[in-house]
This record gives structure tokens, sequence and C-alpha cells, in this order.
């Protein structure tokens, strides 16, 4: 693998862990291990812990993958590995 | 018109729609019956994933199931959705890229073993009967009750309309009717949940409306989901927006064995081959998950709604006062009520009103009740009601006319179909060209693949039909199997296969391996063994188990690889090359 290419695959890996850290953290973090803290905060009639675990972890996954292909179609432009 | 006349209406202008459009996309080479082609654009090929993900239990149960469960219920909104988070950034893309018609296809071309291509043929072809079954119990409950006929007449038409369409056009005919099932089923599931949250919070959009105030009634200017908490908590269930009885790394594996187990089931999968790039496979998975979500954050809304108006309508009400779907849904035995202190009132309470399912004695009760035979328990609750019915029944309780009945109903036969046909393709695909061409007959011509891809889809079809009209009293419980099989089986190694060079075939087998026996074990031990809960391991369910068996595949797979020989240099060169986009050609066949 040449180092351009080398280079492409350690930067989309880094892409992807930190959004895949914030997969976790909605997820796991906020709708599960937090829950009980967070939903002492309420907004509006939904306590925090329960909106994120029945809404805001279903619209945070959505928008992660429309940032990754974004992200990712422009390094590939711009390490010339596009289609 | 009556609500019969309505439901035949829409179901059969839409099956009408679904065979006309099979027809328009038949085709004639092996190419277009596995991967249509490759030439699916990915905003239709996001819609047809959804709907081929979304089965009769997300469009039908998934609500109720929540419904019942509360915050608990969240398990299967994450689990079910954030799978594709992993699809998108982990699969999707590098399996495009390698391009080739089937996840045992790569399982067999990167560990360089054809002993590795049949563990995965096995999963595979597993994993999409256990899910099959199911999907057509789901088209004879809705033939039953909405189109009056018998639940096997309804199995049967079911099977010989998908048996029609993915017969003929192969993925081609299942993706774009798929693209117009995944239409007919959101707005089938839509305009009863926006109806119902306009009439009890005033707000259109569901998603906001559940968590509004209520506007008429006794429980008026309070919040939905804290009258929720109060009624659950006097009724003597756990409040509906907190944790209940299932431990925090029960709900942390279930979830976790969910997610991973969606991005390992093949016919999800798949579905990524139809695309025509990479870049056509990254995108695809967005708009898969977003027309999903629109279902998935409308459901947790449904849920809360329809347990509002189930305890408001029916409790403490009078069985004689009881509304008409009350005893609708009571004629198809969903619905079962025993008057344990004799005061004619419906008293609906936390626990199960007696054991088992209702089995009706055929005499009918003081106040024209369907008696039951069953054991009754000795706590106060008075009501079975089952939890698939809140979807279907929704529309009925909140009075909307009759052709939102017949809509729902045609929205249920739409996210069954979809998802039958998906998992017949994955199930005909495996047979005819993982098993039979690449191991049996390579020098298969296109016409003879192509027909024994035909009859496999019969064979399959016939199988499932089967299934659905003698449900094996196990389907429910092997659900969970497919989840966990899933999870612990093809996904660490397909992972592994793209982000570790180092892994080679003597390590992918132990993992896969390992993680499939000690899934199935536990799973078979608990559910059909008598394995008791106080058993269970760290306290993790059967449900949840995947995750564990997930774990130690990657550990297997990673210890066994560093002690033996690295892969060959070309299985090292393929790795590199499904890692950069570029080159990716259509997908073949060799």
């Amino acid at each position: 693998m040449s180092k351009n290419l080398q280079e492409y695959w350690k930067r989309n890996l880094s892409l992807m862990t930190v959004l895949l850290v914030i997969w976790a953290l909605v997820s796991y973090g906020c709708s599960i291990l937090f829950v009980d803290q967070l939903n002492a905060i309420r907004i509006g009639g939904f306590p925090l812990g329960f909106w994120f675990a029945q809404q805001g972890s279903e619209i945070v996954f959505v928008c992660l993958i429309f940032i990754y292909y974004f992200r990712m179609s422009k390094l590939d432009k711009e390490y010339d590995v596009h289609e | 018109m009556s609500i019969l006349t309505w439901t035949y209406i829409m179901v059969g202008l839409t099956f009408g729609l679904y065979i006309f459009i099979a027809w328009a996309s038949r085709v004639k080479d092996t190419k277009g019956f596995y991967v249509a082609g490759g030439g699916v654009p990915p905003i239709a090929n996001g819609m047809a994933t959804a709907a081929d993900w979304m089965s009769a239990a997300s469009f039908i149960s998934m609500a109720g199931l929540i419904s019942f469960l509360g915050y608990t219920g969240s398990i299967y909104l994450m689990g079910w959705t954030g799978g594709y988070v992993l699809l998108a950034l982990l699969l999707a893309p590098y399996l495009r890229k390698f391009g080739k018609y089937t996840v045992p296809d790569f399982v067999g071309d990167r560990y360089y073993s054809n002993t590795a291509r049949v563990v995965a043929l096995i999963c595979a072809i597993f994993v999409s009967l256990t899910y099959v079954a199911g999907q057509m119990r789901g088209v004879g409950i809705v033939f039953s009750r909405f189109l009056e006929v018998d639940v096997n007449t309804g199995v049967i038409i079911g099977m010989a309309i998908v048996f029609l369409y993915a017969g003929l056009g192969g993925m081609k005919g299942i993706t774009w009717t798929q693209v117009a099932q995944y239409t007919v089923l959101i707005i089938a599931y839509l305009i009863p949940a926006v109806a119902i949250s306009m009439q009890i919070t005033g707000t259109p959009i569901p998603q906001i409306g559940f968590g509004s105030t209520i506007t008429t009634g006794q429980h008026a200017g309070k919040y939905l989901l804290d009258t929720l908490d109060m009624l659950n908590k006097d009724l003597g269930f756990s409040a509906y927006t907190q944790p209940g009885a299932k431990s925090m790394l029960d709900v942390f594996c279930i979830t976790l064995a969910l997610m991973v187990g969606t991005a390992g089931l093949p016919h999800v999968i798949i579905r990524f081959y139809t695309v025509p790039s990479v870049k056509g496979a990254r995108l695809s998975a967005g708009y898969a998950l977003l027309f999903i979500a629109i279902l998935y954050t409308t459901a947790p809304a449904v849920a809360s709604f329809a347990r509002y108006n189930m305890i408001d309508t029916i409790n403490n009400k009078a069985y004689t006062e009881a509304p008409a779907w009350f005893k609708n849904w009571e004629k198809t035995g969903l619905i079962a009520w025993v008057d344990k202190n004799n005061d004619g009132i419906i008293q609906y309470r936390a626990g199960k009103p007696f054991v088992g399912k209702p089995k009706f004695s055929g005499k009918t009760g003081p106040h024209g009740e369907r008696i039951v035979s069953n054991t009754l328990t000795d706590n106060p609750n008075e009501l079975y009601i089952d939890r698939d019915i809140m979807v279907l029944a929704n529309p009925e309780i909140a009075n909307l006319p009759a052709w939102v009945v017949a809509l729902v109903a045609a929205g249920g036969l739409a996210a069954a179909l979809s998802t039958a046909s998906g998992l017949l393709l994955v199930i005909a695909s495996s047979i005819s060209h993982d098993l039979y061409y690449r191991l049996i007959n390579r020098q298969a011509s296109e016409k003879q693949r192509l027909l024994l891809g035909r009859i496999m889809i019969g064979i399959a079809v016939g199988v499932a039909g089967y299934f659905g009209i003698n449900p094996p009293g196990f389907v429910a419980q092997v659900v969970a199997f497919a989840f966990g099989l899933a999870a612990s089986s093809f996904f660490p190694i397909i992972v592994l296969g793209i982000f570790s060079k180092r892994t080679n075939r003597e390590g992918a087998i132990a993992g896969m391996m390992t993680g499939i026996v000690f899934t199935a074990a536990y799973i078979i031990y608990f559910k059909f063994m008598g394995g008791t809960k106080d058993q269970w391991f760290l306290g993790i369910s059967p449900e949840g188990i995947g995750t564990i068996g997930m774990i130690l595949n990657f550990v297997v797979t990673l210890l066994v690889s560093s002690m033996t020989k690295e892969p060959p240099a070309e299985i090292q060169e393929l790795v590199d090359s499904i890692r950069t986009p570029r080159g990716a050609g259509a997908a073949v066949d060799h």
C-alpha cells in the first residue's frame, strides 16, 4: 500500500472512531448507563434519559451516517481514490 | 362502506401494484436475479432496505411491545436502528467494493476456505428460515382479522404473491416491489399516528405529541407521559418512563446483541451489493436508516398513545358498555376477559389474568363474554390483551374511519411480504449460488443457475408457508437465536476480515465456531432445556447473550490468528483493495 493510501486509511479510521464514540455515548451512555441521572432533567413532557432512548439515539444515528458519507466523499477526492 | 369492503379494495390495489412491478422488472440473468444488476440508485435502495428490514414485527408488534414495556422497550428501538451505523461505517462500503453476491462468498474468499464458506452458509440459511416463518405468520394474522378468511388461506395467498414476484424478478423484482411496499407501509403507519396524536394532544407530529399535554378528558392539562407513569403505578406496573425489571447490564447486552445482529444479518448485508458504487453504499445506508427512523421514532409515540387510550377506554368500564373494537378482537381470541370478582366491570391490573394463552370453552358468560378454561391466577387483573393488537386496533380504538383501518391492514401485509421476499432470496441464493454453483458444479450455465434460483425460491416459499400454517411453538424464542447467531458468527469475522490483514483462515473458523457454539448452547439450555433465571451468566438473558458470543468470537479469532501463519500475499492485497473505493465494478460472481 502506498504511503498516500496508508494516510487515507488512517484518516478514515480516525473519523470512524470519533463517530463510533458518539454512537456509543448517546445509546449506551445517555440512554442506558446514565438514564436515571438524565431522567431528573426534563424537556417539556420528556424525562431526558427516556427521550434519548426513544427518540434522541435514533436521530443521532441517522446524522452519524450522513456525516460519514459527506466526510468520506471529500476524503476520497482528496486522496484521489474516488470512483 | 364497511371496513371489510375497504380492506378488499386496499389490499387488492396494493397486491395488483406489486405484481405489476414484478412483471415490469422480470429478469433474464443471474446478475439481475441476485444483485438487481447492481444498478439500483441509493435512495431507492434505501427505501427497499427499510422495507426489507421492517418486518411484521416492526410494523405490528413493536409499538405494542413498547406500550407494555415502557422505557425498557427502547432496547428494540435502539437495537434495531443502531446496527445501521455499524453497517455504514464498518461493513457496507467494503463489502460493496469486494463485489460478490453473498455473505458466504465474502467469508469463503477472504478466508480462502470452503470450510468457512460452508459454516457461513449454514448460518445464513438458519437465520433466514427462522425469520421467514414469523413473517408468514404475520401475513396470516392480518388476513384472518381484516379479510375474515381463515389464517391458513391467508398464508397461502401470501405465499402465492411472494412466489410470483420473487421468482419472476429475483432481487430486481424484489427491490422495486419493496420501494412500493415501503411507501404503503409508512403511509399506513403515519396516518393513524398523526390522527391519534391530534386527538389526544392536539399536536399533529407524534414525535412531539407524546411529550405534550393531554387536551381533553379527566387528565386534561397534564403531560401524557406523567399521566402514564401515574396510571402504571396505580395499576401496579412500574413507571412508564423509568427502567423496569431488567438489570442495566442485561439491557446493555440485549441492545448490543440486537445492534450487532442487525449488522450481521445476511438479508440486510446483501442489499448493499445492489448499488452501483462504494459511495452509493454509504449513502444508501444513510437513506435506509432515515426511512427506518421515520417509523421507529413514531412507534414509541404510538405506543404511549395506545396505552393511554386502552387504559382510558376499557379499564374500570362495564363489559356490556365496552367499545366495539374490544368485542371484535375478543372474537379473534387476542383479547379475553375473566370476571374474577363478578362485578361485570373490566379490571386491568399488573400480572397475568390466567396461565398461558386463552383457551376458549365455546360458552359465553353472563355478560356475553367468551369463557376461558385456563387456570386463573390470584392477582386482581381480569384482562388478557395480546401485545400484537395495539397497532392493528389503534385506528378502531381512536374511532378513525374505515378506510384508515383498511390501510393499516395493507401496511401490515406490505411489511410482512417485503421482509419475507428478501429472506427468501437469501435462502435461494445461498443454496443455488453458494452451495450448488460455488461448491458443487462450477460449470453450471447461466440458464441452469437462474432456473435453480427460481426453483429454490419455490421450495423456500413452501417451507416458510408450512411454518406459517403450523407455527412451531418456539418461533418467538428462536428469533432471539437469529440475532444472537448473526452477532456471534458473521459480524466479528467480517469486520476483522476488513480491518485486520493478519486475521487468517484458522482464526476465523475457530472464532466463528466458538461464537456459534457458545451462543447456541446458552440459548438452547435456557429456552428449551429448562434453565432458570438464577443460572444466567452475570444476569444476562438469552436475548442478550449474543454480545458475549461476539466478544468471544473476536478474542478467539485474534488469538488463533496471531499463533498461526499469516494469510497469503494475495489475500492481503485483496484486503488493501477493498479499503479503497476506486475500481469498484459491478458485483461479479467468480
